[in-house]
């Protein structure tokens, strides 16, 4: 069918879009409940990055084994919702902004951030290994 | 009403990531996540451009809805993991290490242009 493929990407990108909504709407809402002042350590960007690195392992790690694949579910949770949820575009922005005044806090986020979302990976895959 | 453009603008950024990454690795080809990186340092770049952001429909929309969206953390370490876990530590470490400085520098390069 020459038409299956393009209403099938048309359904992919409105479940990520979907998902992408509701992940960043979380990510807003955190940074809300966990306000940060100028100059600190950006704590809401970065257990929201940490929360979304541990549930990706996870959901990595249970759609692997998922009999029949759920490659539908895998575009809103894990690039809709998961993705949208994480940001890198505002860990750069806030190291920069740290860069000049505070050398130290800022080195300590953006390698503290990478330490701990590749651990978080680690740890939710590893979970629900050892689960299922 | 915040709500609202934060979804707005997530609901482009998110789509548009898939496809940027969906494209550029038909291009690359290879397993080296070049998608996941280029998307990074786009949206670094461009949240660079606005930030620190008066307006505030701009900053929810365009800053935390769209560029927050459209780029992704989790996607990234995901890989990285996937990629030392298949032995690749190599291509796993020059992502991170790459990453880390793009995404920064880029960052960077739209302040000193603003």
């Amino acid at each position: 069918m020459p038409d299956a493929e393009p209403s099938r990407l048309v359904v992919v990108l409105a479940v990520i879009a979907a998902g992408g909504a509701i992940g960043a709407v979380a990510r807003y809402g955190l940074a809300h409940a966990m306000p940060h002042q100028a100059g600190t350590f950006p704590w809401a960007t970065f257990a929201t990055n940490v929360l979304g690195c541990l549930l990706m392992g996870a959901l990595l790690a249970w759609l692997h084994r998922a009999r029949p694949a759920r490659p539908l579910l895998a575009a809103f949770a894990g690039t809709g919702v998961l993705g949208g949820f994480t940001t890198f575009s505002t860990y750069a922005v806030e190291t920069r902004g740290l860069l000049a005044d505070h050398p130290v806090t800022a080195l300590l986020y953006l390698f503290g951030t990478l330490a701990a979302a590749l651990l978080a990976v680690i740890l939710g895959s590893s979970a629900v290994r050892v689960a299922r | 009403m915040n709500l609202l453009l934060v979804a707005a603008g997530a609901a482009i950024g998110a789509p548009l990531r898939y496809l940027v990454d969906r494209w550029i690795t038909r291009w690359a080809g290879g397993s080296f996540p070049w998608g996941i990186l280029l998307v990074n340092v786009l949206g670094s770049f461009v949240l660079g451009l606005l930030a620190p952001q008066p307006d505030r429909v701009v900053s929810l929309l365009i800053g935390i809805g769209f560029c927050g969206a459209f780029t992704t953390y989790s996607t990234f370490a995901a890989v990285t993991v996937a990629l030392a876990e298949s032995g690749r530590l190599r291509a796993a470490t020059a992502n991170a290490f790459l990453s880390l400085t793009l995404c920064l520098a880029a960052a960077l390069l739209a302040q000193s242009i603003t």
